[in-house]
């Protein structure tokens, strides 16, 4: 049996509250499904099953705040591809085949549970199974009172649940607040930080861009970051040991996933990855920053996106500072940061000419890498922005 | 369309792209993205928004002629002529 617990969606992230099951006892699942809905501080994540089986229960229910790690749902690991053939025409009356179940098993149990007709007749119309009442009456059996106890229990419940949403919202930007606050405190009291500096000439990857852009329509036009994102994943294939993560010892990823630090209107920021960016072409990572740029300012983010980066990106933009040294997201090594382009005088092979430059920089984990690693790190990165066309 | 019905389109555009701004408060010569607090991401849509609504294309080049309201007025004015 799978145990499926509350991921951690971030070295801040100690609990989360189970808004919503997406799936059911007896649901099939497999790789990628989103299994559930879990309130964060980085707002309503979905979250993702990472194992194919049936679920074979569901333990902890709707409305419940569970630290990180804790049991929410067992999955049976059958081949699923397997059977999905032979549940087909089954799933034709999926209600029906789970009402009939549900009534058989209820009914086994409440054989044994006494309780007048009007008790029984009361649950039955506010849908409370008579095994979830503590009879009061003769002999254990359940009285009216008992019923109506338990709905103006329920009633209470429901209650406090929706005075706790609301205040969820309200609260949510200090929540933000709150998550930042613990993961930077973490990197800056565990992490020894290096930064470094490197001046990167943009005029033929601009130039490249903005011939690119003039052949798009105005939908699929590309910004600069796009080519700062495939450039930087291409770059990485060369220095695994700048995606990584730090965990009692150095840890290089496979994929590299990169985090894309995005502004909220309201103050905050998210960092949702962009899988695979290395395997991804300069328009499928727009496509991408198209999808996940919108969701990260709503806060409806995939619990994947949110936890699978294995390097960061801070991009100022337009008019934005010169430069920015980032601090880096544990439990990553490094972050990349590019100030606002700008032109500047730039010397060349002796000559002085007008360029639009870029000032990129790298926070590595000393403990991870050195200073050596980090500046070959930026120097190819420089070269593989000169060539744009092959990014 | 005159101008006061674009000017009516671009806040409405605005309004959608930064909906925590008043974009109805811009002075005629401020920088909207400045102003608005509006990043290169939500600059691309409000040109993309612009072409959706208004059914006018500003290439790249442009965009310096696009920086404050007055001049984006006059851009559209000209352009839908």
């Amino acid at each position: 049996m799978i145990e499926f617990l509350m991921p951690s969606l971030g070295a801040d992230m100690e609990d989360g509250t189970l808004i919503e099951w997406k799936k059911r006892t007896g649901d099939s699942v497999k790789r990628g499904d989103i299994i559930a809905e879990v309130e964060t501080q980085k707002g309503l994540i979905e979250i993702e099953v990472f194992d194919e089986g049936i679920i074979e229960k569901l333990l902890i229910e709707e409305g419940t705040k569970v630290p990180v790690g804790t049991v929410l749902a067992l999955i049976d690991p059958i081949e699923v591809s397997l059977e999905t053939k032979k549940e087909k025409p089954i799933e034709l009356h999926p209600i029906q085949e789970k009402t009939t179940e549900g009534i058989t098993q209820e009914a086994e149990r409440e054989i044994h549970i006494k309780a007048s007709p009007l008790a029984k007749k009361m649950a039955e119309d506010h849908h409370i199974a008579l095994f979830q009442i503590k009879g009061s009456g003769f002999d254990g059996a359940i009285t009216k009172e008992d019923v109506e106890h338990v709905i103006a229990q329920r009633d209470v419940i429901d209650k406090e649940k929706t005075v706790i949403e609301t205040e969820k919202t309200v609260a949510s930007s200090e929540a933000i607040r709150a998550a930042i606050a613990a993961a930077m405190s973490k990197s800056n009291r565990e992490i020894p930080h290096y930064y470094l500096e490197k001046k990167i000439d943009l005029t033929k990857a601009l130039t490249w861009l903005q011939e690119a852009n003039e052949q798009r329509k105005v939908q699929s036009r590309l910004l600069p970051v796009v080519l700062f994102i495939k450039a930087i994943a291409k770059t990485l294939l060369d220095f695994p040991d700048l995606n990584a993560i730090w965990d009692n010892g150095l840890k290089p990823k496979k994929d590299i996933n990169i985090g894309f630090v995005v502004a909220l209107h309201n103050g905050g920021i998210m960092v949702p990855a962009i899988h695979q960016a290395d395997l991804k072409t300069v328009d499928e990572i727009m496509q991408t920053l198209n999808d996940i740029i919108p969701r990260a300012r709503a806060m409806k983010l995939r619990s994947s996106e949110l936890s699978d980066g294995t390097i960061t990106l801070t991009s100022m933009g337009d008019g934005g500072a010169d430069a920015v040294f980032g601090v880096i997201y544990p439990p990553q090594v490094a972050i990349i940061g590019f100030g606002s382009i700008s032109e500047q005088p730039f010397a060349e092979n002796g000559m002085l000419g007008v360029r639009s430059v870029v000032n990129a920089t790298l926070a590595g984990d000393h403990r991870a890498t050195d200073g050596l690693t980090g500046s070959q790190f930026l120097n190819l990165l420089a070269r593989n922005l000169q060539k744009p066309e092959s990014l | 369309m005159n101008e006061d019905e674009i000017k009516k389109n671009i806040f409405q555009l605005l309004k959608k792209i930064a909906p925590d701004t008043e974009p109805s408060v811009l002075k005629p010569d401020e920088n909207i993205r400045e102003t608005l607090g509006i990043d290169s991401f939500d600059a691309l849509q409000f040109i993309i928004a612009l072409n959706e609504k208004l059914g006018i294309e500003i290439p790249e080049k442009d965009y310096g002629k696009t920086n404050t309201l007055s001049d984006l007025l006059s851009y559209i004015m000209n352009k839908i002529k």
